[in-house]
């Protein structure tokens, strides 16, 4: 049975353990630096705000069949002789090598980082050690506007704990956010309690002063989360000569330049692939496991579309595909609804939503992802597609029952409308309990009676003059209905 | 002879409204506790089928009218030959959700003793398996709603995944009428109009993604702390798995999957974790998939996170759809079981339900095919030769329909035994008429478990016998005498054969449910006084603990492609049932309902060059159904629904697709990848449907 080693036991070393499980037709073993079980990294900003215990985000159980060896890097990697040997001096040999390294957290150039009261925010580790500094009444500084920082520090502002983040660009999140929906954010998230700092750098940390910033600002805080971004882990892959250039380079095979070594998640880099993300790596980890096991030879990654998602609590953000697409073939929706923290652009390109960003549109932007990612064409009506259901809505139906239509459905159980009423109480049905009788409103779930009691009035108020002849019972269904209408209107 | 009026139940679905139905066949409501006087369209109007000139009066054999004597023993003679020439299992047979307690439970003993055949299932498959299975494996025991459907009346908050009940069954909306509810639907239904006006929630999930919305809910739940640990730990086993693949479908990432936007799950949660009355149900929009059994598991998961099942106030049910679809799966006309709802594999209800009916337990058959895989079996060796039909019209209820009929046309012989000439016994070899519901007696089982006495108002045509008579009067032609023939007597065998099983009806009397006793099963003695509300101490598994099961998102079994973009999904109308065999014959349903409809967006239907209240063909990779184009703005783009109470070249399931839960055999309905054409000659409304209904309608039961 082809044996195959998978260094990385993070989301994508254990999801493509997983797959390949399902599979079957490999014996597989799994090397994790981290002692930690595998667990769920993107829930980590969950932890951080109270969410989740962090035994709770625990992945599904390794399969007892896999070689699981977790607490152990692995140091180098020998593709002539195919064995990757351990920090303890194991060394394995494998038919296929997958490695899932993932990213580590990248430290800016600042002084006294890293350093004593500086954490990443990366790992676990890095997790329960913020946790550690985020009693309610601290003062932290978080460097990084981006996704993790300000998930990071709406989890630290909802624990209590005083927060600033530090921004060197000019606005938040500028990888995935256009302007206006950077300063539309920074209001949203500043109600929070979470305060931000654009256009800034930091210079230096010190413990019992706090950070220095390149404008003479110093933030007085206890304690510093770095959040400025990840790379790729690609020391073992260069060491062993493969192709780096931001991450290890793969084709739609997922192969590096390296016989029988692959590399799936973070680590790697494909062109199709949006980093800092999960979902590219649990389909290519789908493509390899079909590959190396057999089960589809035809597989290939052809890459992932980007959806991003601020995960904190008050703030509504998706932001998908190329949100700074604004050329001539572009068809551009926008609002901003600063007031309000909502802002919503919409970029279309033949019909297609092509980028787009949601802020505070839930719905809109739940429609969004699903026309960016299947590619169909958008709803023509370009206004629901932007609001969703904050479009102000056609006036809702009437209640006054003067205003309803004839061919209105009062009673849906009966199939009853207004005109069928309004003929029977002509007829001398004037009351709930008479019209209930004639028509069989109201005979049904009852819930029309109401309405029914409204007409009763209304006609005896406006004391409607005697006009169409009795109700019959065929009448009353038949050629006043809805449907009927519809049938004989149509075409 | 003057006839009172007879205190009965509606025909159709499981709500069994109380109804009076007189002499001549009128009906009037009748208070009762699901319906409290109501009734909708397809009941006021369901004695019109009594006196219909469509009945079916006398036999017919290969196309001519015969003799009740000589038809038998056609039937009889062509059952033994064709056994012994390949075996006993070459005779199958398919019940109905809409037989009696009495009929389910007499057919099973016939297929198993007089036929000796393992092959019988019955509609229900289609209906109430996936439920079912997910309830049993969750709870120990399924019954549709394990409390009276009263007790929603105090409701806060009720979630309908997947039911559509103001159509389905309209009176009971009445019991929801406080509540803040929160549908589950691709579509704005009427039932989810009412959520919105309640101050609720339409979540419009893509078809076939339920599961994700379920698993993005536990997720918000457990975040936002709605859990309730304490019954977790005392009542339940299983959830540190289950969460374990829920954590994997934050909100964020089930939206992406399911279109339901991730605020509206954390805001359904808070709902539900902000009162402390609150239900979730489901009905067949979460059940009739081709992963229907773990969808419903992870709606049950989620409800029992919340401590719901079993908490007085609080609970998880599924709405039974058929009139008898709850009693219909209990007694023994489905493929694995005996009566009582217990197991056919079990030696130990082998024993048992052997004693009762006065055989050797190794002469009762194993197990047999589901419904699909029986048919799907015909004409393949080993497969049926002669199919037996009680209460069901697969040619338009079973999945892939155009297959289904080239199956049924390749057997030696199709009997069925029908009230009505529906599209099945049009094409049958045999027909057998039967009574209607106002001209029997017996017991059905509702929605809540609750077992309700169906009476005679008048008798049925000349020459008519019930469909016990035809099981009995077969099984003395097939040499086996002993079956009872009174309704009354079959129900005391049905109570001895249940008792001590998990749908146990041994204290349930004619005597009993005359006198005006509200009985739900189980009601193992007749001093008993039956058990409205279950699991409130413990749960039916041995540890009386509920079991959450870990389940994780499967896609539909055909996703749409470049030449089926599209998603179909079926569903009901409110003037129809089922088939459509009775309703389409009711001059004032087809008056509102003549024909097939497809809703569609209206960009869609411009994209196909379809104009609204034009015809239309959709077309999957199996078939294509003619139905009027329907523009509906609210519908998603991406999907298209019709209903299935249509025949002929106007039946949805010509599209559906036949792939099988692999636990409850259920297929799925649901998602087919499918997409539209116009009708070439595109012509105004159906002219053949208004003049013809006779024509254009067909049989009943079907699921």
């Amino acid at each position: 049975m082809r044996r195959i080693v998978v260094v990385g036991n993070g989301m994508v070393g254990a999801r493509f353990a997983d797959e390949v499980r399902r599979r079957g037709g490999a014996r597989l073993t799994v090397v994790g630096a981290e002692a930690h079980p595998a667990y769920n990294r993107v829930l980590l900003s969950t932890v951080l705000a109270g969410g989740i215990d962090p035994a709770g985000i625990a992945l599904p159980t390794v399969d007892p069949e896999v070689d699981l060896r977790s607490g152990i890097a692995a140091v180098s990697l020998r593709p002539a002789t195919r064995t990757l040997t351990l920090a303890d001096g194991t060394l394995l040999p494998y038919d296929d090598l997958v490695l899932a390294t993932g990213s580590r957290a990248w430290l800016p150039p600042v002084a006294g980082v890293p350093g004593p009261g500086v954490v990443g925010f990366r790992d676990l580790d890095d997790c329960l050690a913020i946790l550690d500094m985020a009693r309610p009444g601290a003062t932290l500084a978080v460097l990084g506007g981006g996704l993790l920082g300000l998930e990071a520090a709406r989890g630290l502002a909802a624990r209590g704990v005083d927060v600033t983040v530090v921004h060197p660009a000019g606005h938040l999140m500028e990888r995935q956010l256009d302007a206006g929906a950077g300063a539309v954010l920074a209001d949203v998230v500043d109600k929070l309690g979470v305060r931000v700092l654009l256009g800034v750098g930091a210079v230096s940390w010190a413990p019992g002063t706090g950070l220095t910033c390149n404008d003479g600002t110093v933030i007085d805080a206890d304690g510093l989360v770095v959040a400025a971004g990840v790379r790729p882990e690609t020391t073992l892959a260069s060491d062993a000569g493969a192709q780096v250039d931001r991450g290890i380079v793969v084709d739609d095979r997922l192969r590096t330049s390296l016989e029988h070594v692959y590399a799936i998640g973070d680590c790697a880099q494909h062109d199709g692939a949006p980093s800092g993300l999960v979902q590219p790596g649990w389909e290519q980890a789908a493509v390899l496991a079909d590959l190396l096991t057999g089960a589809d030879p035809a597989a290939r990654y052809r890459g992932t579309r980007a959806v991003t998602r601020l995960k904190a609590s008050g703030v509504d953000l998706t932001a998908v595909g190329d949100v700074h697409a604004e050329d001539d073939t572009v068809e551009l929706l926008r609002l901003t609804d600063s007031r309000r923290g909502r802002y919503a652009k919409l970029a279309l390109r033949d019909d297609r939503v092509v980028g787009g960003i949601m802020i505070g549109f839930p719905d809109a932007a739940a429609s969004m992802i699903q026309l960016h990612d299947t590619g169909s064409p958008a709803p023509s009506d370009r206004l629901a597609l932007l609001l969703g259901r904050a479009l102000p809505g056609e006036a809702t139906p009437t209640s006054d029952p003067g205003r309803l239509p004839a061919a209105a459905v009062v009673c849906r159980c009966n199939t009853v409308t207004k005109g069928a009423l309004v003929a029977a109480w002509r007829s001398g049905a004037t009351d709930l309990a008479a019209l209930r009788g004639a028509t069989r409103a109201a005979t049904g779930c009852g819930s029309c009676a109401g309405t029914v009691e409204g007409i009763c009035a209304w006609l005896a108020a406006t004391d409607a003059p005697a006009d169409p002849g009795p109700p019959q019972l065929q009448e009353r269904v038949g050629s006043t209905t809805q449907d009927h209408d519809y049938t004989e209107g149509a075409a | 002879m003057a006839r009172m009026p007879a205190d009965t139940h509606c025909p159709y679905c499981a709500l069994q409204c109380g109804m009076t139905v007189g002499a001549d066949g009128e009906v009037t409501p009748r208070e009762f506790p699901t319906n409290r006087g109501g009734l909708c369209q397809k009941g006021w109007t369901a004695g019109s089928l009594l006196a219909h000139p469509d009945r079916l009066l006398s036999p017919v054999v290969d196309g001519r009218v015969s003799s009740w004597d000589a038809a038998l023993s056609y039937v009889g003679g062509r059952l033994r030959e064709l056994q012994a020439l390949h075996g006993p299992d070459s005779v199958a047979v398919l019940g109905g959700g809409g037989l009696t307690n009495e009929k389910a439970y007499l057919l099973g003993r016939f297929a198993r003793v007089a036929l000796r055949t393992s092959q019988i299932d019955y509609n229900g498959r289609f209906c109430m398996s996936s439920a079912a299975a997910a309830g049993n494996r969750a709870f120990g025991l399924d019954r549709g709603l394990p409390f009276p459907v009263t007790d929603l009346d105090d409701a806060d908050v009720v979630v309908l995944a997947g039911a559509n009940v103001a159509e389905t069954m309209p009176p009971l909306m009445g019991h929801l009428g406080s509540a803040r509810l929160v549908v589950v639907d691709p579509r704005l239904t009427p039932t989810a109009e009412r959520a919105v006006g309640s101050g609720g929630l339409h979540l419009q999930p893509v078809p076939g993604t339920d599961l994700v919305l379920a698993l993005g809910l536990l997720h918000a739940a457990v975040v936002s702390g709605a859990v309730d640990t304490d019954y977790l730990s005392s009542r339940t086993t299983g959830f540190d798995d289950a969460w374990r693949l829920a954590a994997q479908w934050w909100p964020e990432r089930a939206e992406r999957v399911c279109g339901v936007a991730a605020a509206d799950m954390r805001t359904v949660v808070s709902w539900l974790a902000g009162s402390s009355r609150r239900y979730v149900l489901t009905a067949r929009g979460a059940e009739q998939h081709a992963h229907g059994v773990d969808t419903v598991t992870a709606w049950i998961n989620l409800a029992l996170a919340l401590g719901l099942p079993g908490t007085p106030g609080s609970g998880f049910g599924t709405i039974t759809g058929q009139g008898n679809g709850q009693g219909g799966r209990e007694h023994g006309q489905k493929a694995d079981q005996l009566p009582g709802y217990r197991r056919i594999d079990d030696p130990a209800a082998r024993a048992h339900v052997a004693g009762v009916w006065g055989v050797d337990p190794a002469s009762i058959p194993g197990p047999g095919r589901s419904a699909v895989e029986l048919i799907d079996a015909i004409g393949t060796p080993g497969g049926p030769r002669a199919l037996l039909v009680f209460g069901s019209n697969l040619r338009v209820s079973a999945p892939d329909s155009a297959r289904v009929a080239s199956k049924l046309d390749a057997l030696d012989l199709l009997v069925v035994a029908d009230f009505l000439p529906g599209e099945t016994a049009r094409r049958a070899d045999v027909v057998l008429p039967v009574a209607q519901w106002a001209e029997e007696e017996g017991t059905v089982t509702n929605l809540e478990g609750r077992v309700l006495r169906r009476r005679r108002a008048l008798p049925p045509p000349p020459g008519v016998p019930t469909d016990l008579d035809v099981i009995t009067d077969l099984a003395a032609e097939l040499g086996y005498g002993g079956f009872p023939t009174t309704p009354r007597a079959v129900f005391d065998e049905l109570r001895a054969a249940s008792a001590g099983g998990p749908a146990d009806y041994s204290g349930i009397t004619y005597e009993r449910l005359d006198a005006g006793e509200s009985l739900h099963w189980p009601c193992p003695s007749t001093d008993h006084p039956g058990t409205p509300r279950l699991f409130l101490d413990h749960f039916a598994h041995p540890d009386g603990r509920a079991r959450l099961v870990a389940v994780d998102h499967v896609p539909a079994a055909e996703l749409p492609d470049d030449p089926y973009p599209l998603r179909a999904t079926t569903g009901r109308v409110l003037v129809h049932y089922q088939s459509g065999a009775q309703t389409r014959r009711v001059d004032e349903l087809v008056s509102i309902s003549p024909e097939n409809f497809v809703e569609v967006h209206p960009d869609t239907a411009a994209r196909a060059g379809l104009a609204d209240g034009g015809w239309a063909h959709v077309e999957s990779r199996r078939g294509r159904v003619r139905a009027r184009v329907r523009c509906v703005a609210t519908l998603r783009p991406d999907t298209v629904f019709l209903p299935f109470h249509f025949g002929d070249d106007q039946a949805a399931n010509l599209i559906t697709n036949p792939a099988l839960d692999p636990v409850s055999r259920m297929p799925e309905f649901k998602v087919a990848a499918v997409r539209l054409e116009p009708v070439s000659g595109n012509g105004r409304c159906s002219d053949h449907y208004r003049s013809r209904p006779a024509e254009a309608a067909s049989a009943e039961g079907a699921a």
